[in-house]
């Protein structure tokens, strides 16, 4: 399957991106609360959804055919919201009040205050079933529209991600497109190796399909392999589709990339405007 | 209403499972969504009668709550039915996180709830699942006393819009509303006059109260029986009139005396109209595998019970 992307195309997608995760920082250091790590390994896929995969419209945020997608590691928020905010769902300027009193925009996602979010999330494992759910929805009433979820490595850990599977599978979701944000991190992890802290999910790919899944295995930051793995799954019929993002947690700045302790540090002002300058300077 | 005598006994799953496939036949909306106890709960009259709106989730509650509120979000009324063990303690973080906080209309259907639960013991009798959902903001939460008002509850659920759990009976029970009963939402039901002191009971104990009450009027008490078949909302006035109107209240449940039908009741009387009560429900234990009338004896649920009980609650009584 190949790329159909422009150079225009991908130039734009990148720079989305690189202003997705300044906001994310910027947010996080503004609200002194939420989460780094997980938001910008995930940043590159989310701004592919919400500016070329997905058929939405911001004005327009409810259409019953629009595509939709359910951000199953819903602590990841912040760069969900990030994405909306450029993508033209809000002001950018009202992602200052994240997690603050009155604010749509919860630390976790919630359907009822924010149209666009699909699916109230935060309990992890749980966005996946309700995924099901959707693409079963939209089978049992002729819908033409596609459902896309995220969910973590860590997340992953959950028994429910595995009932969701079983079920995706039995009712041959061929409109469900599964994401693994697989950064190999999580909150705290395990410590028998100190540096790498890792998850006991090995071979996601070997797991995946023996729940009758049909396995893309992809570098989670690079536009065009992106793409071409939902072109791809666009053409799979009868099976749900789980692409695995290897994906790097923080990426994008040098001293949050791969660093456990990034999952919800809040960033000083000399630590946000370092940020910031190596976000500009791997944009272009 | 007033003083009704107990009918012949009518199964609520079997009306249950009728009244879903009428559903599922009339509204596009409707499905039945399983947890492989279709031919325990009688969801299969939807699985043999209009399989194409039944949807087996398996043995994975968890996911199969997610997936009804996935499927509410598409438009649909997803009709989840398990027994209330699971669906109150295996799945709540699910219902509460997908289907309560969202609002998300999704009927959940708890099935051999209480104590008698077919000879399975304490592992599936539901005790806490009234505490357990009445905690839950948006949620409703309805107890019906036999089949008929079942099917009544069940037509106001599938008209209302958002989140509704029914714990449901295994057992066939007596029909004790008569032909003119319409249940409301949100409304407590008089079914007996008395002056002497109230039992205002919930789902399969109202009939068991009935019974109660008729043979402490032969020995001459005077007992008043209020129905609450809606739990939440509670109908706060029914029990301050009943407070007011004979001074002295028992509660009777098929519940833990922890947080069900008693607990709301106590928690109106001391903060609107101070009155003695006495709460007629499991005591803070665990229960055991046995014949119903057994369990009912041995577990404090009987009519033998619910007699002692408001003979008791009358010494309370402040004259």
């Amino acid at each position: 399957m190949n790329s159909s992307l422009s150079k225009e195309k991908i130039m734009l997608l990148k720079e989305k991106a690189s202003e997705a995760r300044k906001l994310i920082i910027e947010t996080v250091h503004h609200a002194e609360a939420g989460h780094i790590g997980g938001p910008m390994s995930a940043t590159d896929i989310i701004t592919n959804l919400y500016f070329h995969e997905m058929n939405i419209d911001p004005n327009d945020p409810r259409n019953e055919e629009r595509d939709r997608f359910v951000l199953s590691k819903g602590h990841s928020a912040i760069g969900l919201y990030a994405v909306l905010a450029l993508r033209g769902y809000m002001p950018v300027e009202e992602l200052q009040t994240f997690d603050s009193l009155n604010s749509r925009l919860q630390a976790h996602p919630d359907m009822n205050t924010l149209p666009g979010l699909d699916m109230s999330t935060g309990s992890l494992g749980q966005g996946i079933s309700a995924a099901v759910g959707i693409a079963l929805g939209a089978k049992l009433q002729g819908k033409r529209y596609r459902t896309y979820c995220m969910i973590g490595d860590g997340e992953s850990q959950e028994g429910q991600v595995w009932e969701a599977a079983d079920i995706a599978s039995k009712y041959e979701l061929d409109n469900l497109v599964g994401i693994l944000d697989y950064n190999k991190l999580q909150q705290f992890g395990w410590s028998d190796d100190e540096k790498s802290r890792k998850s006991p999910i090995h071979d996601p790919k070997e797991r995946w399909e023996s729940f009758g899944w049909h396995v893309i295995e992809i570098d989670g930051h690079n536009q065009e392999e992106i793409e071409k793995a939902f072109n791809e799954a666009r053409e799979v019929k009868s099976k749900p589709v789980m692409i695995i993002a290897n994906t790097v947690k923080g990426k994008g700045v040098s001293f949050m990339e791969n660093q456990f302790l990034w999952h919800s540090r809040i960033p000083t002002d000399s630590e946000l405007n370092q940020a910031k300058k190596e976000l500009e300077m791997g944009a272009l | 209403m007033k003083s009704v005598v107990p009918q012949k006994n009518v199964s609520m799953r079997d009306v249950f499972g009728d009244t879903l496939l009428k559903f599922s036949l009339e509204s596009s909306r409707v499905y039945a969504i399983d947890g492989d106890l279709a031919n325990s709960t009688k969801l299969d009259t939807v699985a043999n009668g209009n399989p194409k709106k039944f949807l087996q989730m398996g043995i994975a509650e968890q996911n199969m709550m997610s997936v009804a509120a996935g499927l509410a979000t598409t438009g649909l009324q997803p009709w989840a039915c398990t027994f209330a063990a699971f669906l109150s303690k295996r799945a709540i973080d699910q219902i509460q996180v997908q289907i309560a906080q969202p609002k998300l209309d999704v009927k959940m259907i708890g099935a051999y709830s209480g104590l008698l639960t077919g000879v399975t013991g304490k592992t599936h009798q539901a005790l806490e699942d009234i505490a357990i959902f009445r905690s839950l903001a948006n949620m409703v939460v309805l107890a019906p006393a036999d089949a008929i008002e079942m099917k009544q509850m069940m037509e106001f659920a599938h008209k209302y819009e958002g989140p509704v759990y029914m714990r449901i009976a295994r057992d066939p029970y007596p029909v004790i509303v008569d032909g003119k009963y319409q249940f409301e939402f949100g409304k407590a039901t008089t079914l007996k006059d008395g002056k002497d002191i109230t039992i205002i009971s919930t789902g399969t104990q109202t009939s068991r109260s009935l019974a109660a009450a008729e043979q402490l009027e032969a020995e001459g008490i005077s007992v008043a029986v209020v129905h609450m078949p809606t739990i939440k909302p509670l109908d706060t006035d029914a029990i301050i009139n009943a407070a007011k109107s004979t001074g002295v209240i028992v509660t009777a449940e098929e519940h833990s005396i922890y947080g069900g039908l008693g607990s709301a009741v106590a928690e109106v009387l001391v903060e609107e109209c101070p009155a003695p009560m006495l709460r007629v429900g499991v005591k803070d234990v665990n229960a055991e595998s046995a014949k119903n009338d057994d369990l009912l004896e041995k577990y404090g649920l009987s009519e033998g019970h619910i007699v002692k009980t408001v003979k008791e609650a009358l010494k309370k009584k402040r004259n």
